[in-house]
């Protein structure tokens, strides 16, 4: 049985969050994944987001596909309903249970096979429709559970540890989601904590599709020198464009930082993101820049990675259909039903 | 010559152009006949294009109310020069032809065998209007006034049903009364009428509706709260998400916010449309997906999830011929053994069937309940007969004491007050688990939903005793089942056989012709509609009460047949094949020939005693 329970001592220490829970409450039994895989860092930085986030954990529906990567939902988050789906269909999923009841935070928990091979058509079409979650791709250019074939964000040239070499155009999920209308889109790195919780915690309180590319190393399989999504590799040829701070709604904003570098962009529920701009000529909120800029510096060999798209105003898939503000779920007869004499006249002209 | 000569028994046949404004005229013809108090059925005949092309619309006019296709053409509207042939080869010896004279045809272009009324419609059209529009469209109206003298239909009950349908558009209601009446008049002045073949008076229409198998499945889907449905489009199936939208902008806007109580999405295909489906009934909402064969073939791999998951799905399929594309705008019942068997592993799900419009409604409400109580996968098997022509049947009915059977949903206060929460443990005996919704408490009744094994408290667990006590829990769930879906239903010979039929969906019309038929030659049968698999103990019951069973559908292999063998584990021999698949709706005269051939071997050999056109 791999179903292992963490032993739940609770530390006098462990501090408590505004809702009342500790960060221990926000984590799951302990990951099965291989020592050292790039995944249980990001769930590390999940549940500190959340914590920090003030989140009640029963709150959020996460939702994955199948692979290493959308294993991982199940060790963060424990007192959340969950859902492993199959391979590459998380999207809809997300998005069908989203419709019953639009009232929970979603988070989507992916892998770079799950969204970039198998499900690039649901990946692409939940970007389309501003589905409202944090939608996250562990993304290590391999199949890590099948043992290490090459994924569809390999890149060319990249080399796997049995020595083959990936000679078809990877597929860049970033690119993808600016160019399909996600309102919110960051690539990021598993090693790179201080870049990344605030990262998610922006995508989480966004209210729009969010979007973050994780490079997330497989120790096990992409690992070694040839390949492009080692840690070696990302560490040597990340450019961070920006670095943003999370500051919930009605949190004073203190950390001060040189005029000019910073920008304060206020979200739908009232929180703030602080951008602070690494790269001078780098513009978050054009999505056509955004685009060409990752572009040059992808062909330069440079993994770009930072809030690389945000729009402060994002509408969603609710918005878009115009649905009534109670929960589908939580409608009965008496809101849905017709009735017995609106029937009688329907049977009365179809005489 | 001799004339078929009928009173509220024939069929009539339109030959059109696809686009043309035909559909309509037809209806209204139907709908007139009908309002004479005389049963019609009518059956579009279309091949899988758009504009230009042939179509045609059988309607079969029988007081005695049978709605199956007869088979035979007593009276052919030929308005498509391009089928002329072949529609006036198929018209019954003795029957009639009408067709628009304004342009002259050769004398070798007719036959002697029939009666042949021409009419110069497009001459008329022309000198009465102008628009190009106008003249293809009133021409319609205008033939349907021409055969209203023809056929003995009251006009009244034309200016009635135009009335009626042009409320409140009064150029519209005139222009439409005029074109009617140039036809009848035009008739009146020149030729000779009724007909041998006419219609009259009658009383046998009663409080029935006449409606299509596809918006009437909207229709439950609104009543039994479906508040979901995803969907990709595909014929036959599509009008049934399109109607779920109309009646939902009209029964779902909260009057005060202008917001809806509904969600629809149309998908990118079908596996997305299913996921959505799922990704609701996982989080409490009452969804479905409309479909037809290649769209179920696609969405196999979620079915196996929501099967071994346990998640409410609705499907309703609404057949086509297979396989592959087949023949996408004909009816068939050829889904039976993949969906009942859908995906991978051991699965098996519930499937309803549906004989007629008014069971499309019943049976989408019903399924919503039964996906809830049974945290499975419901199907409902229409077909493209049903589901795309329009039947006389019951009307609607709603008890507004009814409600929604939501099953087994542990609450907050129910987990607050400590009781056990075992996702895929079996505390009642049925083998139905109870399930929580998400968000539904904070520390409590949370679980992790997936596809690979687990034990009875959802956790992951790979351990063999695990798994079969789930495997042996979800067969135990679906033998529940076969109580709780609608029942078989017995129709008893009038006197005591040992012969039997089984038969289920659209087969039911012309099944009923053929019973009285075979009756009146003294072949007594007692007959068994089935209404949804899992079979119930009255299913055994009838195989073994009689000593030859036959099974009537609508495909090549027999897949009911199959269905009942496998899963009652009865003698093959017993159960003998009544098959008809060529795409077009099975016939009373089919239906009775097969089973006299059978039952009478020697009267059967004679097999050109009925002639049957196609
Ligand atoms: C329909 C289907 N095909 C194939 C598989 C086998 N499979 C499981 S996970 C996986 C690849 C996962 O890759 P990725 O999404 O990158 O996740 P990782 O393990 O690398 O985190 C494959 C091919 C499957 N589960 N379902
Ligand atoms: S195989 Fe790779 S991706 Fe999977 S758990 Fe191990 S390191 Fe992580
Ligand atoms: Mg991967």
């Amino acid at each position: 049985m791999t179903y292992i329970a963490k032993p739940r001592m609770h530390h006098p220490t462990l501090t408590t969050n505004k809702v009342g829970y500790t960060r221990r409450d926000y984590e799951g039994p302990i990951s099965t994944l291989c020592a050292g895989c790039g995944h249980d860092s990001i769930s590390a930085a999940i549940i500190q987001a959340c914590w920090e986030l003030d989140i009640e954990p029963h709150r959020v529906a996460k939702l994955s596909g199948i692979g290493c990567s959308s294993k991982t939902p199940t060790y963060f988050l424990g007192a959340s309903h969950g859902f492993n789906t199959v391979h590459g269909r998380m999207p809809s999923v997300l998005t069908g249970a989203y419709l019953a009841n639009r009232d929970l935070l979603y988070l989507g928990v992916s892998g770079d096979g799950d969204s970039a091979s198998i499900g690039l058509g649901q990946f692409a079409n939940a970007m389309r429709r501003g589905v409202n979650m944090a939608y996250i791709v562990e993304n290590n250019g391999v199949y890590g559970l099948t043992k290490g074939q090459f994924s569809a964000t390999a890149d060319r040239g990249s080399k796997s540890k049995k020595g083959a070499i990936n000679t078809d155009s990877p597929i860049d999920l970033v690119g993808l989601a600016l160019q399909l209308g996600a309102t919110y889109v960051a690539r990021s790195f598993s090693g790179d904590k201080e870049q990344l919780i605030p990262l998610i915690k922006g995508a989480l309180a966004h209210g729009g599709a969010a979007f973050i590319d994780v490079i997330s190393p497989c120790v096990t399989f992409n690992n070694h020198s040839g390949s492009t999504k080692s840690y070696e590799f990302i560490r040597q040829h990340n450019e961070a464009v920006s670095r943003i701070d999370f500051f919930p709604p009605g949190e004073e904003i203190t950390a001060s930082y040189a005029p000019g570098e910073v920008v304060d962009v206020p979200q739908n529920d009232g929180s703030t993101l602080r951008l602070r701009k690494l790269h001078e000529d780098y513009d978050s909120t054009d999505r056509y820049a955004a685009m060409s800029y990752m572009n040059e510096h992808a062909a330069r060999g440079e993994v770009v990675t930072g809030l690389l798209y945000l729009d402060p105003l994002p509408t969603d898939l609710h918005t878009s259909l115009n649905t009534c503000d109670r929960p589908l779920n939580a409608l009965g007869v008496t809101d849905l039903c017709p009735g017995s004499q609106a029937l009688d006249k329907i049977n009365s002209g179809l005489r | 010559m001799k004339r078929i000569t009928a009173i509220n028994d024939f069929v009539i046949k339109f030959a059109n152009i696809n686009g043309s404004g035909s559909a309509s005229a037809n209806e209204l013809f139907s709908k007139a006949v009908m309002r004479m108090g005389v049963p019609v059925s009518p059956r579009n005949i279309f091949p899988s294009n758009i504009q230009g092309m042939p179509t045609w619309y059988e309607a079969r006019v029988c007081e005695k109310g049978y709605h199956g296709r007869r088979g035979g053409v007593d009276m052919m509207v030929a308005m498509n020069p391009q089928t002329w042939d072949a529609d006036v080869a198929e018209i019954t010896p003795g029957g009639y032809l009408f067709y628009d004279s304004t342009r002259p045809m050769p004398a070798s272009k007719f036959r002697e065998d029939i009666e042949v009324i021409g009419i110069p419609l497009t001459e008329i059209a022309n000198a009465t209007y102008s628009d190009a529009r106008q003249r293809q469209l009133f021409k319609n109206i205008i033939y349907v006034g021409a055969l209203s003298v023809l056929l003995d239909v009251e006009a009244e009950v034309f200016e009635k049903l135009f009335a009626e349908q042009f409320k409140g558009k009064e150029r519209l209601l005139d222009s439409n009364k005029q074109a009617l009446h140039l036809g009848r008049d035009y008739v009146k002045q020149h030729l000779k009428a009724p007909l041998g073949i006419r219609v009259q008076r009658s009383d046998k229409v009663g409080d029935q509706i006449f409606t299509d198998g596809n918006s009437a499945a909207a229709l439950g889907f609104v009543y039994g709260g479906a508040t979901v449905a995803a969907w990709y489009p595909i014929t036959p199936s599509s009008s049934v998400a399109e109607s779920f939208q109309k009646y939902c902008a009209k029964f779902r806007t909260e009057s005060d916010t202008g917001r809806q109580r509904y969600a629809i999405v149309q998908c990118e295909d079908e596996l997305a449309s299913i996921g959505m489906v799922v990704g609701a009934g996982w989080n409490g909402a009452r969804a479905f997906t409309a479909t037809s064969g290649p769209g179920v073939s696609l969405m196999t791999e979620f079915i196996g999830l929501a099967y071994f998951a346990e998640i409410p799905v609705t499907i309703f399929n609404v057949q086509r011929g297979g396989p592959s594309t087949g023949m996408p705008t004909r009816t068939q019942q050829s889904d039976l053994l993949s969906c009942a068997y859908a995906s991978h592993g051991d699965t098996k799900h519930v499937m309803l069937f549906p004989q007629d419009p008014h069971e499309c409604y019943t049976h989408a409400a019903t399924a919503l309940d039964l996906a809830d109580r049974l945290q499975t996968v419901i199907f409902v098997m229409s077909d493209l007969d049903i589901g795309m022509n329009q039947r006389l049947c019951k009307p609607f009915v709603w008890d507004d004491a009814r409600e929604y059977d939501r099953g087994k949903v542990m609450s907050a206060a129910e987990l607050e007050a400590g009781k056990d929460f075992g996702r895929y443990k079996d505390v009642d005996g049925d083998g139905i688990p109870w399930r929580t919704l998400p968000g539904t408490h904070p520390s409590k009744g949370s679980y992790f939903t997936r596809g690979t094994t687990k034990d009875a408290y959802a956790r992951y667990s790979e351990r063999g005793p695990d798994y079969i006590y789930n495997m042996e829990r979800l067969n135990k769930k679906f033998k529940t089942a076969a109580d709780l879906v609608p029942q078989p239903k017995l129709r008893a010979a009038q006197q005591k056989t040992d012969l039997g039929v089984i038969y289920y969906g659209s087969t039911s019309p012309a099944m009923r012709e053929a019973l009285d038929v075979l009756e009146t030659e003294g072949i007594h049968i007692d007959a068994l509609r089935l209404q949804a698999y899992p079979f119930p103990q009255s299913v055994v019951d009838f195989i073994a009460q009689h000593e030859r069973v036959f099974v009537v559908e609508q495909n090549r292999d027999a897949q009911m047949r199959s269905l009942l063998i496998n899963e009652l584990e009865t003698n093959p021999a017993k159960l003998n094949r009544v098959l008809h698949y060529d795409g077009t709706p099975i016939t009373a005269r089919f239906i009775s020939r097969s089973i006299r051939d059978i039952v009478r071997p020697k009267a059967g050999t004679d097999s050109t005693r009925i002639k049957e056109t196609a």
